[in-house]
């Protein structure tokens, strides 16, 4: 970034302003640079502008319209010439989520990620998710698996609310 | 192209078809749950898991197509082409059966992606390495979910341990191939783009027999037949599983939603 000359730089600025306002067709109270899909705008070896996007999932549906979804707000704002590349490594991970997006997670009602949880062995219990809507721990995993690829299904044991938690990768 | 890098390219493509054709008939089979899983629960586990291998198939058959150079995208390697053409494991195409049965299946090509991605995750090829990192975040939980459930089952009733035993002794025939290299392997082994197969066997082997030590399930004697799924010959059941999958882009060529 500090490489761009000043009119590109600028340029940059301000595409990192309209990404910031495009949403997550799934959870569309995170934009998309809450979610931290946005790994860069930057200029390519010829000078052109570049947006890299990085999905959240192998298989998450929505990554197709992320990538529409950018395209149609650079072609709206005069940035029609910059691309949009795929960045897969270093592959996402949920702790790249915003302060601004995990706040707002939870005012929708689904548990911000705790810590990540690697291990592939079975049976090892995860920190439990904190409810959304009363805050006690006191929770249950019902699946490892939600509505969308990125959520788990939980239930709080003390307001009795099923809630989604965001998972952790 | 020389003769060597024409044989070299073609080897590499062959290579990443094996790896894609895999994924996206593991893929197809997991979605055949969706409905039918025998809680809400599984039945979202299962198809989140097939949405994460159509997304991995869809990476590596994307690639191949590129490495190719003829001008076959994701689509047409996956809709266009016949079972002989076809280089997934023989496990995967595998039908569903019961859920033990699935679970058996579930686990075994979990544990061998397992040992793969992370070997591959450092594969001197830059885009199957970040295709290898990305899918091992996702087959470590798809991993936790199939070994739990093996436990499950096979610590569960008499019933549940029964069925699962039986899966896993009709399924068992079928991972000799799973770490059996060929010639492909060994040429992109010596390119520095995969891993060396057979190396990777014995960390298997051993979590294998840890989850069976703990799901209380007996190992069956190893197979002395060999099957050959990713030389393109396999059981009748794939060509089953494509007449479903491609009757629709054959029957309307170039249909769009």
């Amino acid at each position: 970034m500090g490489a761009l000359p000043e009119t590109q730089d600028l340029a940059a600025q301000r595409i990192w302003a309209l990404l910031a306002e495009v949403p997550d067709p799934e959870i569309p109270v995170l934009s998309i640079t809450d979610l931290g899909i946005v790994r860069h705008v930057r200029a390519d070896a010829s000078g052109a502008l570049v947006v890299g996007l990085t999905p959240t999932y192998s298989g998450c549906p929505a990554t197709e319209a992320i990538r529409a979804a950018v395209r149609d707000a650079l072609d709206a704002h005069g940035f029609g010439a910059v691309r949009i590349e795929e960045v897969l490594s270093p592959a996402w991970s949920s702790a790249w989520l915003s302060a601004r997006g995990r706040g707002r997670l939870r005012e929708f009602g689904i548990a911000p990620p705790e810590a990540a949880v690697t291990s592939p062995r079975q049976l090892r219990p995860a920190p439990l998710p904190a409810c959304p809507r009363c805050g006690s721990r006191d929770s249950e995993r019902l699946s490892e698996f939600g509505s969308t690829p990125c959520k788990a299904h939980y239930r709080c044991n003390a307001c009795r609310e099923p809630f989604d938690y965001f998972k952790c990768i | 192209m020389t003769e060597p890098a024409a044989a070299h390219t073609a080897a590499h493509v062959r290579y990443v078809l094996r790896l894609g054709d895999t994924s996206l008939i593991l893929g197809q089979r997991l979605g055949e749950w969706i409905g039918h899983g025998p809680a809400l629960e599984e039945d979202l586990g299962l198809a989140n898991l097939a949405l994460d291998f159509i997304g991995q198939a869809r990476l590596l058959l994307t690639y191949a197509g590129e490495l190719e150079g003829r001008g076959r995208d994701e689509d047409a390697l996956a809709f266009l082409r016949e079972a002989p053409e076809y280089a997934n494991l023989t496990l995967v195409e595998q039908p569903n059966g019961d859920f033990a049965c699935t679970i058996v299946r579930q686990w075994l090509v979990d544990s061998w992606q397992l040992q793969l991605y992370q070997a591959l995750a450092g594969s001197a090829d830059a885009r199957l390495a970040a295709i290898a990192e990305k899918a091992l975040k996702e087959t470590r939980y798809h991993y936790r979910f199939s070994s739990g459930w093996l436990v499950r089952l096979g610590d569960g009733t008499e019933e549940s341990r029964r069925r699962t035993q039986q899966a896993l002794e009709e399924l068992w025939r079928f991972t000799g191939e799973l770490f059996a290299p060929d010639a492909i392997d060994a040429q992109m082994h010596a390119a520095g783009i995969a891993p060396e197969l057979a190396g990777l066997r014995p960390a298997w082997s051993e979590a294998i027999d840890a989850d069976l030590r703990a799901a209380g399930l007996a190992r069956p004697a190893d197979p002395s037949y060999r099957w050959q799924g990713k030389q393109g010959v396999h059981t009748e059941e794939l060509s089953h599983l494509l007449a479903e999958m491609q009757h629709l882009p054959r029957a309307y060529p170039g249909a769009r939603w």
